[in-house]
């Protein structure tokens, strides 16, 4: 918020004011085809965007009313990144006989999405025109909300929008945290993490969440599950500054699990382990051999069990390093590693999964191009079929879905910059998938997420 | 008592930011079926009180409670009530008398606290432990809407705009005899489309009420109404108390103030503001006589106004008024007679020929403070008179269920008039400067 006084404005945006009338004027001419005349019609279109402050995982209701009949439309959304790059989304729509264009019932006829799609607006987002290659939205800040400008504007149009005055403007936010939801920093021994605690005085369950190889301290999904009442942990488990990939092994893994258990505010023996990537990998590791980590159940998403991480992570990379000839790269210079993995050696290093005893979820993209997700489903299911615990085992498999399967109505990225853990290269990683299906898997697979999730963490 | 629950409740409020004048969705899951729980809500306000509601609820065979279709059994409020938890709030146990609940810094939420408790409780929430606990933000203000300080030519108000480029349609917002720069309304005003400004006309230290006159009001219209990012011609006035006179007053005889409408909350016509408000205060004076005072010392204002007058000199002729007009009176007012002053204005207008132009709204029950849906009802609450100074306790009326009806309704009916008249009208005619 900032502040204006009259007079700033006055002298300052007249001009602006000016152009304004001038504008809209001109638009007046496109909505109604009059004669330049020395008065016109003009209508003052209504735009509602309900909530205007969401959670992200909420879906909001766009309507726009007072516009003339069978009028062309574009709904356009735009945001600027933690990094200030541009990203955008917009849909063509007709006006029905009363004026009223209603994004959950109405069909967009082209734009970055169509068909009838509430949501479009922003899984359909992509950077725009002239914008850096490779990018990937991802929010550091959580604690202040994903800004989206949603417009309307006069026309069908599919580029320059920065250049025209929309009819209507609304502002709404998406909020990875619900109101009250607690940051608390954990390092402990040389553990580091962020533990986000639900509103309330607790104890509630708790998750400890691990994303991929990329690396980090990713918070946001963690802050999420906390917005829906679990206490989850962000694990930072790839060389933080203290702690070297040779000392992370097993041990480092279950003193984090430890600590989450132990929490005054977390449920003890209520717990779950959820990973995305080399973080299912971790995952089904752990359950599979640890005595110490021991969850009521687990999430692994687009994971597989043939990377044999048991030993230090530095030995796992040692592993893909050797078997890097392996590596596909396709005409547009993108990195396909799920072959790398399936070259792996098979029966020495797979996961025994037939030692798992706690319910598991595996929720996988079947154009995943980064691991082998679906084969690696198929063969775990023989496995726990052969052990006799294929009964605890669950499989989500979504067509034409990539590799990173995000909370619903993020955008989707068939291909972005990437750096290699172990020769810190950077390249174009290739993650697979088309917009459309990836982002009905989003919004589909963690509302089973979260299901499964109270479904074995809320028993007393 | 002991309460075995062997279950992990969920609570669930949606949207967990909202703005004031939306609904929200309270469920409560995974409870035992028929299960005895209360649901509270909590807030601190920015004077540091405590205000609070509950409700007694069974759940259902499924173990689930859902607020707006199922019934409280008791508490603050009782029935299907979706927004109980919020209209029915009060201060809690042992609190200061003659509170009222505003919100002065609306760039930041109202934030409650809401929670499920096992058992039917009516007191010693604090003590026990929620099964529960939810935080939900209500805001006065949509993102994007732009706060512009006014300070010019001895005006005083606070201007909020809606996001984009504009134009919006202008709304003057004027509150009552309470004085002070109250921004609330404006900003929800500003939420749906309305580039609407609060003034502030009567108490600031700099602006003494002899200073105050017509020419105050017709300023800051033209402030409003030469911004560059507002229609010039579509403007409207709205006032509540002694608001609604001063915009009866100017819609009747100003040449310089012709919105395209106006709303009236809980106002009357008797002491038209055609001079300095210090004049007006004093011709009041005379009628003080009139001013009761009942068992509990609350003071009874209505009747200062009544019989109502037949000298036309003492009342703003509504005959003038050339643009539609809304009056919002609650049946039980016991500040202004402004049921019986809808009344006589509508005789007048009826004689004059632009009765066409009048809707009357009048709530059964409601109590003179109409304001934004959902706000808590205040039956009486602290007030400092004008002109004297005196703290006194003022009685509104209205008993607490109608009025939050009536709020919540007369909502809905401002925003449509407003948009009818401001953003749908096609009497719009825009001049090419060609």
């Amino acid at each position: 918020m900032y502040y204006f006084t009259a007079a700033f404005f006055n002298s300052k945006l007249r001009c602006v004011a000016n152009l304004t009338i001038l504008k809209q004027i001109n638009r007046v001419d496109n909505l109604i085809s009059l004669r330049s005349v020395s008065t016109q019609k003009r209508t003052c279109p209504l735009l509602s965007v309900q909530p205007v402050r969401g959670l992200l995982d909420e879906k909001f209701q766009i309507a726009v009313t007072n516009l003339p009949p069978n009028q062309k439309v574009t709904l356009h959304s735009l945001h600027q990144s933690d990094d200030k790059d541009f990203w955008e989304a917009f849909g063509h729509y007709v006006s029905d006989e009363h004026g009223s264009v209603t994004g959950f019932k109405d069909e967009s006829l082209g734009g970055t999405y169509d068909g009838t799609e509430p949501m479009g607006l922003l899984w359909s987002m992509r950077p725009i025109p002239g914008s850096r290659h490779g990018l990937r939205l991802r929010k550091r800040d959580i604690f202040r909300p994903m800004e989206v400008r949603i417009s309307v504007y006069n026309g069908h149009l599919s580029q320059g929008f920065s250049h025209q005055a929309p009819l209507a403007t609304s502002v709404t936010e998406r909020w990875y945290v619900a109101p009250g939801v607690k940051r608390v920093n954990i390092r402990e021994k040389e553990i580091r993490g962020t533990l986000f605690l639900p509103p309330g005085s607790g104890p509630y369950p708790g998750v400890l969440d691990l994303w991929g190889g990329g690396g980090g301290l990713v918070e946001y999904r963690s802050a999420l599950l906390a917005s829906h009442g679990f206490a989850s942990m962000a694990l930072e488990y790839l060389a933080p500054e203290d702690l070297s990939l040779e000392d992370t092994d097993a041990s480092y893994f279950e003193k984090a699990y430890q600590i989450l258990n132990n929490h005054p505010m977390v449920k003890k023996d209520h717990l779950a382990v959820l990973g995305l990537s080399l973080g299912s990998a971790i995952t089904l590791n752990m359950v599979s051999y640890s005595k110490v980590i021991k969850p009521q159940c687990c999430v692994c998403i687009s994971g597989s069990h043939l990377m044999p991480v048991e030993k230090s992570l530095s030995e796992l990379f040692e592993l893909m390093k050797n078997h890097e000839d392996k590596l596909c790269v396709n005409e547009d210079n993108q990195v396909i590693y799920r072959n790398l993995i399936l070259s792996l050696p098979c029966q020495s290093g797979k996961v025994d999964v037939g030692r798992i005893k706690c319910p598991l979820l595996l929720v996988n993209g079947d154009d995943d191009q980064n691991f082998p997700a679906v084969e690696s489903a198929e063969d775990m299911a023989m496995m726990m079929d052969k052990a006799g615990n294929r009964h605890l085992l669950e499989i989500l498999t979504y067509p034409d879905t990539g590799h990173l399967i995000e909370p619903p109505y993020s955008p989707h990225f068939r291909a972005t910059k990437y750096k290699l853990q172990w020769t810190k290269e950077r390249i174009v990683m290739l993650w697979g998938g088309q917009t459309k299906p990836h982002a009905y898997a989003q919004e589909d697979a963690w509302k089973k997420i979260l299901a499964f999730l109270w479904q074995h963490l809320s028993a007393p | 008592m002991l309460t075995e629950v062997g279950t992990c409740p969920l609570l669930s409020v949606q949207p967990s930011r909202a703005q004031v004048d939306e609904k929200v969705q309270i469920v409560v899951m995974n409870l035992l079926p028929n299960q005895k729980v209360t649901l509270h809500s909590l807030h601190q306000s920015e004077d540091k009180d405590f205000w609070e509601a509950f409700g007694h609820y069974i759940s259902d065979e499924y173990g689930t409670v859902t607020v707006a279709k199922d019934e409280s059994l008791g508490g603050t409020y009782e029935g299907t009530e979706q927004m109980g938890l919020l209209w029915s709030m009060r201060p809690i146990p042992g609190s200061r008398p003659g509170l009222r609940l505003r919100k002065m810094n609306i760039l930041t939420p109202i934030v409650i606290h809401i929670s499920v408790y096992g058992g039917h409780l009516s007191q010693g929430f604090s003590q026990q432990t929620p099964l529960a606990t939810s935080v939900t933000e209500r805001w006065y203000v949509a993102p994007g809407v732009q706060r512009v300080n006014i300070r010019e030519n001895g005006v005083r108000g606070t201007l909020f705009l809606p996001p984009g480029p504009g134009l919006y349609p202008g709304v003057l917002d004027l509150w009552g005899g309470g004085g002070g720069l109250v921004e609330y309304r404006s900003g929800l005003l500003a939420s749906h489309g309305f580039a609407s400004m609060a003034l502030e006309y009567l108490g600031p230290e700099d602006l003494r009420t002899a200073d105050v006159d017509v020419s105050y009001f017709e300023k800051a219209y033209q402030i409003l109404q030469n911004h560059p990012k507002v229609q010039r011609d579509r403007m409207a006035m709205l006032g509540l108390s002694f608001g609604s006179a001063v915009t009866l007053s100017m819609a009747a005889y100003s040449k310089v103030i012709k919105p395209q409408c106006c709303v009236c909350i809980s106002g009357s016509h008797v002491f038209p503001v055609d001079k300095s408000l210090f004049e007006v205060f004093e011709g009041m004076k005379k009628y003080i006589g009139r001013v009761q005072v009942n068992e509990e010392n609350q003071v009874i204002h209505r009747n200062i106004i009544l019989p109502i007058p037949s000298d036309p000199a003492l009342k703003v002729d509504v005959g003038r008024i050339k643009c539609p007009l809304l009056l919002v009176n609650a049946g039980d007012d016991q500040n202004w007679a402004s049921v019986e002053s809808a009344e006589d204005m509508e005789m007048m207008m009826e004689k004059a020929g632009n009765r066409d132009l009048l809707t009357v709204l009048t709530y059964p029950g409601a109590g003179h403070l109409i304001e934004p849906p959902y706000s808590p009802h205040f039956r009486a609450s602290n007030f400092i008179l004008q002109g004297v100074k005196e703290k006194i306790v003022m009685l509104w009326g209205g008993q607490t269920k109608p009025h939050a009806y009536a709020q919540e309704d007369s909502w809905e009916k401002i925003l449509a008039f407003l948009r009818k008249h401001l953003y749908f009208s096609s009497n719009f005619a825009v001049k090419a400067k060609l």
